[in-house]
């Protein structure tokens, strides 16, 4: 089968569905692959470098559409696009099947299979094709860069010769995938960044990358987890209650970085004008809920305006379509593992398998038929946050306090062992012939030196332990000598075969042992 | 040569023998102290063939020729792979001459009795019944108890040693098999050997300790038949230790300080490392031999996640990517004979400027510090070669980790499931690391049966296929 890339054709849009490294991929999975003419260029695949990996180039989009059996794309299908499906065509492409039922009527009227990016379930097993979380990733990078473009500061606190400088002081709304990239590199670039969530669970998530969690005292915070990792509306009280901390906070952050996003509602407006009011001129608000009416009052989608007091408002809906090449490289991957799995046998064929968790999430028409939205996935998502008990540290005392009491239980079984041993060995010398005891105190004294010198053997030198005790064990060898001049000559046999295994047992033991040994090298 | 100067050889080899295993605690040193265990062992034969009631010289010549040859021929030969059934071998050795040398005493017992009893003169008697002769009846009592418990742990360790190399040696399944009555089974055949002791020392005669002799060969087979293979490590230093204790009986069956001295070395020598292996399986010695592992407390936890596999490429694209390397080999590695291959990666990483270091879990292989004589056989230098402890706080700052044929050692249900049958036990912690690559044969669980959450983790890829085979397909690929 044929899987074909077109040029996206929405205005502005830079990313590119296959990429030069992907289709290698898709080849090794048995397609061929092609593409339209210039639809790489503007990430900055060429034509001729899709061409050296074998990938065909097709003049017009209308002869990609009819020769490719799959048809891979970024933007969801525009009109036009969607007139040129056919029937039992496979389209993936990203979609917002809850957002556009027109075109997902239109997609089933023409009997096309649509494959929906965004709507892959989030469960482990679906993470790498987790194209929402790629491109989210991107923009929380690429929304730190914008700010400090716009930020006429250092985000780093210097000591200079001319002065000191102060850090910049960051706030991230929304700890999800894009806030936790932004976390990540604003602390890279030295910011002092703190950040916000609804779910008191990703608390960790926030601290682990190297940002302050913003706590908010309220009693029944929602569980994210119940909500397939994405945060839910929350009550006035609550929204009232953050609103008063973000106040609170307004006047010293010079960066605030807004991603907060519920699944199907427009974005909760957090960023109210009174905050932007009460920032520092100079400050940057960067609004990456931008494309869904924006978390911040002032935010005019895909524009950047300066407020009264100075603020500028970031507003770009396209931040991963800015980082073109990344975007790409990262979208074009998530493409090829979802053909992975759509290809079980690595024939070129697809299987579309409405039984698999992942395709069936993802699949919004099938056969003619609209399949959106899917049933719940029958595995639970990501893992519910457990309530985990903190471990208090011991104080120095209690430690001391530890300490000593394992040192008095250690005196105490050390001493009840002796006394033990002690009471054992005054049994047998009570019983036992004197010539006995005589080799009993060797026997005891032996094993005590035993004990002591095998502690210190080195672990790496266990083998060749073995080896050498083998060898001395053949001292039983002086056992069958001594017997060996019996006039018995059943003894004299026993003990000259006892004699012949002790002595393979010394040789080979002592020989194997010096063998080992000159293996180990220093470097 | 006088019995004066046969005692002062006795205790030049003993202090010999103490040197040579104390010198073990270095790999330098341990060069040297092999010479002290050589040297010490010849002070001990030469005096006693030289000293007063040895005879048959020409008997001994060729008898020790013949060992000599047949061991210089078999430590020349082995494989350092086939380790563990080498030792094994010879730790049967030590049982069967244990046994053949108790027998013989009882029999010289026997026939100095018989001379006594006829009225004959016993000071005509020579070497060992000579000895016989001046002990008292109380002392003779002694004795009968000193050669029976000779010979029983001569036999066990005999026998347990021969189905230890069998299994090792891939001779016998090594998976556990028991008759039906399992351990009741050995409990009577022990408690008939009590029984039997009881008999002999009032004077039973010499079938009771022949058919004892039987009873115990049928222990020691019984016993480790029931053992599976990843416990070999266990067995093997516990039939080390058998076969001290079989030397420090016949010594005080011949009254003899070195053989006890030797003896109690070794014996302790193979107790310890049977300590030291149970506890890296965090399992009491009972429960080993006993064979199986502990009870669990309650159903496994569920794992999420999915395996997912890697190929040649890319593991050599990580590892190119890669500033530190951390290796964990396992018995996989043995069994594929792939440490060669091994090394030829580490000189690889290490010449491109990496830093790549071996985590040896005390169990991993078949035999105590297996792993240490694979890696140095290849010239693996021993110094980036460390121990679970020196290594583990070193994962989470590494690149790379790469598990090689092991699989319980490395599973992190022993720390994160309390209900896992292994719960407790120490393992590297390999997943703390950026990037795991399991290097393994199938999608099977390890030896003991354990499903091993670590395959399943976001950061693990599997790499499948033969270990050897699959590294020498890497090779080309690192740069």
């Amino acid at each position: 089968m044929k899987i074909g890339a077109p040029k996206e054709i929405f205005a502005g849009e830079a990313r590119v569905a296959m990429t030069p490294d992907s289709a290698v991929q898709l080849k090794k999975l048995g397609y061929d692959c092609a593409i339209e003419t210039g639809a790489g260029a503007a990430a900055g695949f060429a034509d001729a470098a899709y061409a050296a990996v074998g990938v065909e180039v097709i003049k017009t989009a209308d002869a990609l559409w009819k020769a490719c059996d799959v048809v891979v794309k970024v933007r969801g299908p525009e009109e036009v696009e969607a007139k040129r499906l056919a029937k039992g065509q496979t389209l993936i492409s990203f979609f917002w099947p809850a957002q556009n039922p027109d075109l997902l009527e239109q997609c089933k009227s023409k009997g096309a299979n649509v494959i929906a990016m965004d709507m892959v379930p989030r469960i482990s097993r679906a993470q790498k094709m987790d194209a929402l979380s790629s491109m989210a990733n991107i923009a929380g990078y690429r929304a730190v860069v914008e700010a400090a473009n716009n930020f006429g500061r250092f985000f780093t606190g210097q000591v200079t010769a001319a002065g000191k400088v102060p850090p910049a002081k960051v706030l991230i709304v929304g700890a999800g995938v894009a806030g936790l990239a932004a976390i990540g590199t604003a602390t890279s670039l030295g910011a002092i960044t703190y950040a916000f969530d609804v779910r008191p669970e990703v608390a960790e998530q926030i601290e682990s990358m190297g940002a302050n969690f913003v706590y908010l005292e309220f009693e029944a915070t929602q569980d994210g987890a119940a909500t397939g990792g994405y945060a839910a509306p929350s009550s006035p009280e609550f929204r009232e209650k953050q609103l008063a901390k973000f106040r609170e906070l307004a006047p010293e952050m010079d960066i605030v970085i807004t991603t907060a996003l519920i699944p199907g509602r427009p974005a909760p407006k957090l960023w109210l004008a009174d905050m932007v009011a009460a920032m520092k001129p100079g400050s940057v608000v960067v609004d990456l809920a931008a494309e869904r009416g924006g978390n911040c009052d002032l935010t005019i989608p895909d524009e950047k305006i300066v407020s009264e007091n100075g603020v500028t408002v970031v507003g770009y809906t396209d931040f991963p379509s800015r980082m073109a090449a990344q975007a790409s490289t990262l979208y074009s991957n998530n493409i090829r593992h979802m053909l992975t799995d759509l290809t079980p046998r690595k024939d070129g064929k697809v299987v579309h398998n409405m039984e698999d968790d992942v395709i069936r999430g993802a699949t919004v028409t099938y056969d003619g038929a609209i399949t959106f939205p899917p049933p719940p996935p029958k595995i639970a998502a990501i893992a519910a946050a457990k309530p985990k008990p903190k471990v208090k540290d011991p104080t120095p005392e209690e430690k001391k306090a530890a300490e000593v009491a394992a040192f008095k239980a250690a005196t105490k079984s050390q001493v009840t062992l002796l006394a033990v041993a002690t009471a054992l060995l005054l049994l047998v010398g009570a019983y036992a012939p004197e010539s006995f005891m005589s080799h009993f105190i060797v026997f005891v004294l032996a094993c005590f030196v035993g004990f002591q010198v095998i502690w210190n053997v080195s672990h790496a030198l266990h083998t060749p332990l073995m080896a050498v005790t083998n060898a001395i064990s053949g001292i039983i060898i002086l056992g069958a000598l001594l017997q060996i001049g019996s006039s018995s000559w059943l003894v004299v046999i026993l003990s000259a075969v006892a004699v012949l295994i002790a002595s393979i047992n010394i040789v080979g033991g002592f020989l194997v042992t010096r063998r080992m040994l000159a293996m180990f090298q220093r470097s | 040569m006088s019995i004066g100067i046969v005692s002062a050889a006795y205790i030049a080899a003993a202090v010999l023998f103490i040197l040579s295993l104390g010198g073990l605690s270095g790999q330098e040193s341990a060069k040297r102290a092999v010479w002290y265990g050589i040297v010490g062992m010849a002070l001990a034969v030469l005096a006693t063939v030289f000293g007063p009631g040895v005879g048959n010289w020409f008997l001994i010549v060729v008898m020790v020729a013949i060992g000599s040859l047949a061991g210089y021929y078999v430590a020349n030969r082995v494989q350092m792979t086939e380790m563990p059934q080498l030792v094994a071998a010879l730790h049967s050795f030590v049982g069967l001459a244990a046994v053949f040398i108790g027998l013989n005493a009882d029999l010289e017992l026997g026939h100095m009795l018989a001379l006594r009893a006829h009225g004959g003169d016993v000071s005509t008697l020579a070497g060992f019944a000579a000895k016989l002769a001046q002990k008292d009846a109380v002392e003779l009592s002694m004795l009968r108890v000193e050669v029976f418990l000779g010979i029983f742990i001569g036999a066990v360790t005999f026998t347990g040693s021969v189905v230890a190399f069998g299994k090792l040696a891939g001779k016998i399944d090594g998976k556990p098999k028991k008759l039906p009555g399992g351990h009741w089974i050995n409990g009577s055949a022990l408690a008939l050997s009590v029984i039997l002791l009881l008999m002999f020392f009032n004077g039973a005669g010499m079938w009771t300790l022949l058919l004892m002799t039987l009873i115990a060969g049928f222990i020691g087979w019984h016993l480790i038949m029931g053992i599976g293979g990843a416990d070999m490590p266990v067995v093997v230093s516990m039939l080390n230790s058998y076969s001290g204790w079989a030397a420090a009986a016949i010594g005080f069956t011949l009254g003899n300080d070195l053989l006890i001295v030797t003896g109690a070395l070794v014996g302790s020598s193979g107790a310890i490392l049977s300590y030291i292996m149970c506890k890296a399986m965090n399992r009491s010695f009972i429960s080993v031999i006993l064979g199986g592992f502990g009870g669990t407390t309650g159903p496994a936890q569920a794992i999420e996640g999915e395996m997912i596999a890697i190929d040649s490429d890319g593991v050599a694209a990580s590892l190119n990517d890669a500033d530190s390397v951390i290796i964990v080999p396992g018995y996989g590695m043995a069994v594929a004979q792939a440490q060669q291959s091994v090394s030829e990666l580490t000189r690889k990483l290490r010449a491109a400027g990496k830093t790549v270091r071996f985590g040896i879990h005390p169990v991993a292989g078949r035999l105590p510090g297996h792993m240490n004589v694979l890696l140095a056989e290849a010239k693996v230098p021993y110094d980036i070669v460390l121990e679970m402890d020196e290594i583990n706080d070193d994962f989470p700052t590494t690149d790379v980790s790469i598990v090689i044929g092991s699989n319980d050692i490395v599973n992190p249900a022993a720390q994160e499931d309390p209900n896992s049958p292994i719960a407790g036990m120490p393992v590297l912690e390999v997943w703390k690391s950026k990037l795991v690559i399991v290097m393994k044969r199938g999608q099977g669980t390890g030896y003991s049966g354990i499903e091993n959450p670590l395959f399943y983790k976001e950061n693990t890829r599997m790499f499948y296929g033969d270990a050897k085979k699959s590294l020498d397909e890497l090779l080309p690929k690192i740069n």
